[in-house]
């Protein structure tokens, strides 16, 4: 049998924690690839996210600028790293990472890596602050929501909406407040870690759902899978869940692929209310930390988009197994010190 | 009233519901029911086959039954037609 070829690819959010990064969960289904090896270097923005140690999965680990330290930082950190390295693919797994990596897309190919990401416009207009526009024009049913950019904007959003409410941040963060005075509180919190603006939206009391899946920037979709959560977590993170077959759910992934031609991977956050209407609460533009569940049910999402990203056709993936489940687990790893005192002070492990 | 033909039913009585991931456990008198349903019986067709393994009326046995289904349309796992 032929040698399979190898690729190395970067692979950021090794964050393994109670509210988990994508990352490790990406790199094992890489690591389960049947088209190609991997060697694998993570981009670590701490010294102590787990998966910088997880020495099976990762083979090294560079310390990595955070996003808000301008996109020549992040370019120059990955030059250094590309010169090493010779990466073929980066996969970034944060939110908050795309901005960056978005902008720096011809760049790095002209460099040599490749990426699949949403264009600049698929990632402002899925936006929280931008949902209630994204709704009226792809007709999918969203939560009412509005932008607050002024704390005094707090007292008067009893005129638009009923308590209780979400307080949502730009990026991350989400609470249910049930009077002004909550809402406040987690305005202030929400703001002095993610900054402006704070979104306020609707309350939908019901069943949460997600759905995983790839787009491959032409309105096919190469994977869908409907994952209803099982066990949540006290910040809202599915610590369990199991696939299921909704059909409705697949034809809102289908619409929602084939209306903004999106491109790579992402998760839909769904709520079933006692009407057994969906309402879709949030598009995230990346693969979720949940995504080896994909590998579960036959479908290695990381694997197909790190072909898209190499410009290779790649087939949709059709059926997959219904009645999967993933149950999160944490576990201590035992690490030498030096290890973290290398990582530490010469950023690089 | 049927049973949604992709509801999943195991010996030791474990329901799950593949469109919406909900799973719950019925006793064997349950997991009876629910095989007759699956095989396209009525609850009268059902009612006549259990009254041939316990000891109970008709009538009160097709009551019990109804009650039954409605327990299940209220989890979605029946369909209309």
């Amino acid at each position: 049998m032929a040698d399979k070829r190898k690729l190395t690819i970067a692979v950021s959010a090794l964050n393994a924690i109670d509210s988990p990064g994508p990352g490790v969960a990406v790199i094992r289904a890489l690591r389960e690839a049947e088209s190609f090896d991997v060697k694998i270097i993570g981009l670590a923005y701490e010294s102590l996210e787990p998966g910088i140690y997880m020495h099976d999965l990762v083979d090294k680990t560079y310390q990595f600028p955070y996003p808000s330290a301008g996109v020549d930082s992040v370019l120059e950190r990955l030059e250094y790293i590309h010169e090493k390295e010779k990466l073929d693919v980066l996969i970034p797994n944060f939110d908050a990472e795309l901005y960056p990596f978005i902008k720096l897309e011809s760049t790095l190919r002209e460099m040599g890596i490749q990426m699949c990401l949403p264009t600049m416009q698929q990632f402002e207009e899925r936006h929280k602050m931008n949902l209630n526009e994204f709704g009226e024009k792809y007709d999918i049913l969203v939560p009412k929501s509005k932008n607050l950019n002024d704390i005094s904007e707090i007292h008067r959003i009893e005129e638009d909406f009923d308590f209780p409410v979400l307080i949502k941040g730009k990026y991350y963060d989400a609470h249910v407040a049930y009077n002004v005075e909550q809402a406040k509180t987690f305005y202030n919190r929400i703001s002095a870690k993610w900054g402006y603006p704070i979104i306020v939206q609707e309350f939908v009391h019901g069943m949460e759902y997600n759905v995983t899946g790839l787009g491959d920037g032409t309105g096919k979709t190469i994977s869908a899978i409907p994952m209803r959560k099982q066990y949540i977590t006290d910040k809202g993170k599915a610590w369990g869940g199991i696939s299921i077959s909704d059909k409705r759910m697949l034809d809102l992934t289908d619409k929602f692929i084939s209306q903004t031609k999106w491109r790579g991977g992402f998760e839909l956050e769904l709520m079933k209310d006692k009407e057994n209407k969906f309402y879709l609460l949030e598009i995230n533009p990346r693969m979720p930390a949940w995504i080896y569940l994909s590998v579960g049910v036959g479908h290695n999402i990381p694997e197909a988009l790190v072909k898209l990203a190499l410009g290779e056709k790649v087939e949709p993936f059709g059926d997959y197994k219904v009645g999967k489940m993933f149950v999160r687990y944490a576990w201590d790893m035992i690490v030498d010190m030096k290890d973290f005192q290398i990582i530490s002070t010469l950023g690089e492990l | 009233m049927n049973i949604k033909s992709n509801i999943a039913l195991s010996d030791s009585g474990f329901i799950f519901n593949p469109d919406t991931g909900e799973s719950f456990t019925v006793n064997p008198l349950g997991a009876s029911i629910i095989s007759y349903l699956k095989e396209g019986k009525t609850v009268a067709d059902i009612t006549i086959e259990l009254t041939k393994v316990y000891e109970i009326d008709a009538n009160t046995l097709e009551k019990d039954t109804e009650d039954f289904l409605g327990l299940l349309k209220n989890f979605s796992l029946l369909t209309d037609g």
